[in-house]
């Protein structure tokens, strides 16, 4: 096996067992059916662990049909039968975790847990959330305190989306649309990224928490950006997302993930899955910001954000276009993708990675070509700092159909310190003679230079390695929309205080 | 006149070498002096220990900047106080638009000045009429800082910063060099445009034409880390037909 299959099990049943284990048997008709638990440990969470009954748990919770049980059941059997093969071929490293040591279902806190007012939430934390200028009562969100007030975004969210349910859009929760559009969901829901395309994706389909569903109708353009509830509800939608995004023919959509404000979570391990679909003419485009909690300067504690995002240009013409900017978790594992399957189909991928102190990121993408005069672009920008270790992870693959397909690669690298790395490790796969695949990268440091020139017109240290960063990831920032951009590279200088001197 | 600058018996290293051997220099307010030399002589040296560059270190005597001690400011501080150098070679910043930088940094020292910071549309308005004195074209505003800049207009691009920030003490490191007879007058017109009573400028040069359009009230000539001759403008006319040999040691009063 070549490291590029290992990157890549992205046709479906690739990273597939043959047969369920006998453990999997074992677990599936042994113990009863045993919702009784809830009431013996507390009413909003299921006992630590995984097994069948409490995929049964989260399932009838959530009040879900019995398709959606048996989807859920047949992934979690899947994810046993791949035993220990969790993906080891990324430049990451952290301790074996104990899938058996994590809670798999807890309902959204109570007023009751948590801080009584910013009083008790962590100092630095208050001040990153100053200096990102996040409005008060969304700090107060954030961090977890309790707040009774009805809370403008949620009433400006149910305003908006009565007008989106005027051009027939549709934009809610999974669960929702699990109960309301079924055939939607079962239409849709695994048809980019299989139950068991990989580890964590298939233990995601097992236990999703829950996450955003959208559908734009044929021709709609969807007339704002939509984003998870105005970051607010995206702090509640679990540490196992689960989105799904449909364009008809000829829609358009512009979606928004995330999050500039740091995010605490009490959970360590997030296995998000993401799909798209595009069909003829139809546009998406999918911006995130991640900014989860990335552990203490010496590398305690952070998110392991295992993330698996994938798109699929359906019909001919489709676009499906990825921006993220990732600062946040202490590991990051993610290659948004897209499958090309349609002649003229056009995948864009930009990225920023972030990392400082002990931080992981192995990130990238995915450009799989498959039919003809496709194309595709990645613009990728890893900036690492303190301790980091930062790597691109790219495939670019051209089917034989794939004539005149064209890709145009470029990764930057840019480096601060001594201590840090910066990686590039593309993977090209090329099998139709007609296909043009560019790659270019560049690795680079701030040069002294740079940073005395800055200070001697008056800007600090901070402020100065934040505008040159900002500089060297401007063309993928101008990707992001309006709204987010402006806090995103206030993000990018908080991300690296202290990186320097 | 209160003095701007007053350098006594600096001494400084470069890496562990000596390169400034107590330079004598006091700059009065209202006053622009010129800096000569031969190459090597530590001309640039002296800017960025007045700029306060990391690895520039002072062993010896005081800089006193309207008589406070300089050298206990950092870098970005001396600038917000009003020190400016405009560099021999310009640095180049990638993707950032000299007016993103240049907003960001006339903010920052109104902001040290207890000043209003200037908004878009402020700053976009004394940005253009600027260039527009400067005679420098408008689509400076949006390239990125210095980035694929000739150097001549890398060199225009350095006025245009000193313009906007006001200086009360600008360091000048060569900025007339290389550049043609129109960019030379944008240069002088620059500085003399800061000539006023409450400022004074530093202006390093190797050529006699630059002075003839910035009259300096005096000429420093260093030699070897020291200054070795002080005088009028005649002194450059001197130096121009002489050239350096022979003034080490010479050393006339300040
Ligand atoms: N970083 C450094 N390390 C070692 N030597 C240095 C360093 N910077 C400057 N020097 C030396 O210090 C001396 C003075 O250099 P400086 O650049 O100040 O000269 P200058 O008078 O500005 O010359 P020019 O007219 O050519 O610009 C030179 O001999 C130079 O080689
Ligand atoms: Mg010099």
């Amino acid at each position: 096996m070549t490291s590029s299959d290992s990157f890549a099990p992205i046709t479906p049943g690739a990273a597939d067992s043959k047969a369920a284990s006998a453990a999997a048997v074992r677990a599936v008709t042994e113990g009863d059916y045993k919702y009784g638990f809830v009431t013996e440990m507390g009413e909003d969470r299921a006992p630590k662990g995984l097994n069948e009954d409490i995929v049964r748990f989260i399932s009838a919770r959530k009040d879900e049909p019995e398709w959606m049980l048996d989807w859920r059941l047949k992934a979690y059997r899947r994810w046993l039968g791949m035993g220990d093969r969790d993906p080891k071929w990324a430049r990451i490293h952290h301790p074996p975790i104990d899938f058996q040591d994590i809670y798999y279902y807890s309902a959204p806190k109570s007023k009751d847990d948590g801080p009584k007012s910013l009083d008790e939430i962590d100092p630095e934390l208050l001040a990153t959330y100053d200096k990102l200028g996040i409005p008060l009562r969304e700090r107060e969100l954030l961090a977890g305190v309790a707040v009774d007030a009805v809370f403008d975004s949620v009433s400006v969210a149910t305003t908006y989306k009565a007008k989106l349910a005027e051009l027939g859009i549709i934009f809610c929760s999974m669960s929702e649309a699990v109960r309301e559009h079924p055939d939607l969901v079962r239409k849709y829901l695994g048809s980019v990224v299989p139950a068991a395309d990989n580890f964590y994706a298939c233990l995601n389909s097992a236990v999703f928490s829950d996450g955003s569903f959208v559908y734009i109708p044929k021709g709609v353009r969807c007339p704002m950006e939509l984003s998870t509830y105005f970051r607010i509800n995206a702090a509640q939608t679990g540490q196992f997302e689960r989105t799904l995004i449909i364009a008809e023919p000829g829609a358009y959509v512009s979606y928004l993930e995330g999050c500039t404000a740091p995010m605490r979570d009490e959970n360590q391990l997030h296995a998000a899955v993401v799909e798209l679909i595009a069909l003829e003419d139809a546009e998406i485009k999918y911006s995130t910001v991640q900014n989860w909690y990335p552990g203490d300067k010496d590398g305690k504690g952070g998110i392991y954000n295992f993330v698996t995002k994938r798109g699929a240009c359906r019909g001919p013409r489709a676009k499906i276009s990825w921006t993220q900017v990732e600062t946040g978790s202490a590991i990051t594992w993610k290659y948004p993708s897209v499958l090309l399957e349609a002649e003229g189909s056009v995948g864009e991928f930009y990225s920023v990675a972030v990392t400082n102190n002990m931080q992981q990121a192995d990130t990238g993408t995915k450009m799989i070509h498959l039919a003809p005069n496709t194309r595709s672009t990645i613009i990728s920008k890893g900036i690492s700092a303190g301790r980091s270790q930062n790597t691109y992870r790219g495939l670019v693959r051209v089917a034989p159909k794939a004539a005149n397909a064209r890709n145009y690669t470029q990764c930057d690298s840019l480096l601060i310190g001594d201590a840090c790395g910066g990686h590039t490790t593309p993977y090209i796969e090329v099998r139709n003679r007609t296909a043009r695949v560019e790659h270019e990268a560049t690795a680079s440091k701030i040069s002294d230079d740079q940073l005395f020139y800055c200070r001697a017109r008056g800007l600090g240290t901070e402020d100065a390695v934040s505008l040159i960063v900002n500089g060297f990831c401007r063309e993928v920032m101008q990707k992001l929309p309006m709204e987010f951009a402006v806090e995103a590279q206030k993000l990018l200088g908080v991300s690296l205080e202290g990186s320097v001197g | 006149m209160p003095n701007i600058l007053e350098i006594r018996n600096l001494h400084a290293t470069v890496q562990g070498k000596e390169i400034l051997k107590g330079v004598d220099l006091v700059l009065p307010a209202g006053e622009v002096h010129a800096l000569m030399g031969p190459n090597g002589s530590g001309k640039s040296t002296l800017s960025y220990v007045l700029a306060g560059r990391e690895g520039y270190e002072v062993t010896e005597g005081e800089i006193l900047y309207q008589g406070r001690d300089l050298t206990q400011l950092d870098a970005d501080a001396r600038a917000r106080a009003g020190l400016f150098l405009a560099f021999q070679y310009p640095v180049e910043i990638p993707g950032v638009a000299n007016s993103v930088f240049l907003k960001a940094a006339v903010n920052a020292g109104r902001k040290a000045r207890g000043e209003q910071e200037l908004d878009a549309m402020d700053f976009l308005r004394k940005a253009k009429a600027l260039l527009k004195t400067l005679d420098i074209d408008e689509k400076f505003l949006n390239r990125p800082v210095n980035v694929g800049f000739s150097g001549g207009e890398k060199k225009r691009n350095e006025i245009f910063h000193m313009a906007m920030l006001e200086p009360t003490l600008a360091v000048l490191d060569e900025t007339d060099s290389g550049l043609d007879i129109d960019a030379l007058k944008i240069v002088a017109d620059g500085v003399n445009s800061l000539r006023t009573p409450g400022r004074a400028m530093l202006v390093i040069t190797h050529y006699q034409r630059l002075l003839d359009h910035i009259v300096p009230d005096r000429i420093h000539v260093l030699a070897d880390g020291r200054i070795v001759r002080s005088g009028g403008r005649e002194l450059a006319l001197e130096l121009e037909q002489k050239g350096y040999t022979g003034l080490t040691g010479e050393q006339s009063a300040a």
